[in-house]
């Protein structure tokens, strides 16, 4: 059954598109997620509710509408903001760009609930004595915030990082060359869609194995005081 | 850019007809994987080694692969087998987009909600589970009147999430054809080449619908729960509060 019949490379460079494409959102997502977090915490109300609408419609919009949107609709709209300049040509905006927008603004809705949990999870004792020691704003973000929200969130990341992975299948719709499109496209040559779809599924099997075994060992990392545990009470049980 | 508010009124009627394929999609799959989710939960959580190994396979499956791939599969992979286009099942079943997604909705959030489930049952307490014992009730007995409507009770948060994420998957559907609310707003708009207008309006629809489930899951959590927030009558004064 497993007879690739020489498509193999192509689904395999379907899979690098698919790596691109998840790595990107991720990084921009997470900023969003920051950015959202920072928002919803904040004391200017228009802020707090801007970021209040931004996650209560994401996260009731299905990935693939969004998807839709932005690549047919971000391309109309680019067109008409230029031809305000007097550019008349048609521009497009590639499917690996819209793909991009959509799933970090998809992933950036869930990752700022997790990272305003994470935030608020710190005591504020440790801002205001950061404060009182006279650090300015960004030093206590970057000084105190940052380490320990990093350790509180990265399981509920690692989790959404696995939903992105799959949301990048949703992008092959606008033709992106991604796993999902490769495996079509070796599907209807050969007439074999179940092989090749098999395939491309347990591509992304092998994909989330390589991501949870990579979150374990950045929460592993994460958290010194843990490792220090472990390393104690072996070294107690072995003297 | 011109906004055309006139074709998201003229096209209510078609968007309310995906609103109700959408909806029959979400409901069925949401009923029949709970049932299947619930077994493949109690399976999960046998003490037998080989018992467990083929719902955690499933489950792995199912988590592990996107949505679009476990449709393609059922849908167009299915057919490449001689055995199953002469099954009785061909015709009326597999050969048919609205079943195959169905089926394929139903095996995704059921490997979602055996894990949910999973979870659940394990955080009822153990003396719960031993009293049931201790007073002589068979294990069905303590099936059916400790651990599931415990268990329900712990679930029903995660499962209302989880009926919105199949919500939000159910837009697949418009990738085999099928006439959902996704699968309309995109039919009409190349047709009348109004694409934002048409996927604003569906965006409205499934806004509106998810904070429909959202509130009806509300109203039957607290319904379910109503335990936590009983207060009992003052008998003093008899009153009650």
């Amino acid at each position: 059954m497993f007879d690739l019949q020489g498509f193999g490379a192509l689904l395999l460079s379907g899979a690098t598109v698919t790596i691109k494409l998840a790595l990107t959102s991720l990084a921009i997502g997470m900023v969003l997620g920051l950015l959202g977090a920072t928002a919803k915490l904040s004391k200017v109300w228009l802020l707090r509710k801007l970021a209040t609408v931004y996650t209560a419609t994401m996260r009731g919009i299905p990935e693939l509408l969004l998807v839709l949107f932005i690549y047919y609709g971000g391309s109309m709209l680019l067109m008409s903001i230029l031809k305000k300049f007097g550019y008349n040509d048609y521009v497009e905006i590639s499917a690996f760009w819209g793909g991009v927008m959509a799933l970090s603004i998809a992933f950036g809705a869930y990752a700022t609930e997790i990272f305003r949990m994470a935030i608020q999870e710190i005591p504020s004792g440790q801002r205001e004595a950061a404060e009182a020691v006279g650090m300015r704003p960004l030093q206590i973000f970057y000084r105190i915030t940052l380490p320990q929200v990093w350790q509180i969130a990265l399981p509920g990341l690692g989790n959404l990082f696995l939903v992105l992975l799959k949301d990048t299948a949703l992008v092959s719709v606008v033709g992106l060359k991604d796993i999902m499109y490769q495996s079509s496209r070796a599907a209807q040559s050969t007439q074999q869609p179940f092989t090749f779809y098999m395939a491309a599924a347990i591509i992304y099997l092998g994909l989330t194995i390589l991501i949870t075994g990579f979150m374990m060992w950045l929460e592993w990392r994460a958290n010194p005081a843990a490792r220090y545990a472990k390393k104690l009470t072996r070294q107690s049980t072995a003297g | 850019m011109d906004w055309n508010w006139q074709v998201i009124f003229e096209h209510i009627p078609d968007l309310l007809g995906g609103a109700v394929l959408t909806t029959q999609l979400v409901v069925i799959s949401g009923i029949v994987g709970l049932f299947f989710g619930l077994i493949l939960a109690q399976l999960r959580l046998s003490k037998s080694w080989a018992v467990q190994a083929l719902p955690f396979a499933y489950i792995f499956f199912f988590r592990g692969t996107p949505l679009l791939v476990q449709i393609f599969l059922i849908y167009y992979g299915l057919g490449q087998f001689e055995a199953v286009r002469n099954s009785f099942l061909w015709e009326p079943v597999l050969s048919q987009a609205y079943w195959c997604a169905i089926i394929a909705f139903t095996m995704n959030t059921s490997a979602y909600l055996a894990e949910i489930i999973r979870g659940a049952i394990q955080t009822i307490p153990v003396g719960e589970l031993e009293a049931a014992d201790a007073i002589g009730m068979s294990k069905w007995q303590k099936l059916t009147r400790i651990t599931l409507p415990r268990a329900f009770g712990i679930v029903i948060p995660a499962y209302s999430n989880e009926v919105i994420f199949m919500l939000k998957g159910s837009a697949l559907a418009s990738t085999i054809a099928l006439m959902d609310i996704t699968g309309v707003a995109r039919t009409i708009s190349a047709r009348t080449y109004t694409l934002m207008e048409l996927f604003f309006a569906a965006g409205i629809v499934y806004l509106l619908l998810s904070w429909v489930i959202l509130f009806g899951f509300r109203l039957f959590e607290k319904k379910l729960n109503r335990y936590m927030s009983y207060e009992p009558p003052d008998v003093v004064t008899r009153t009650i509060p």
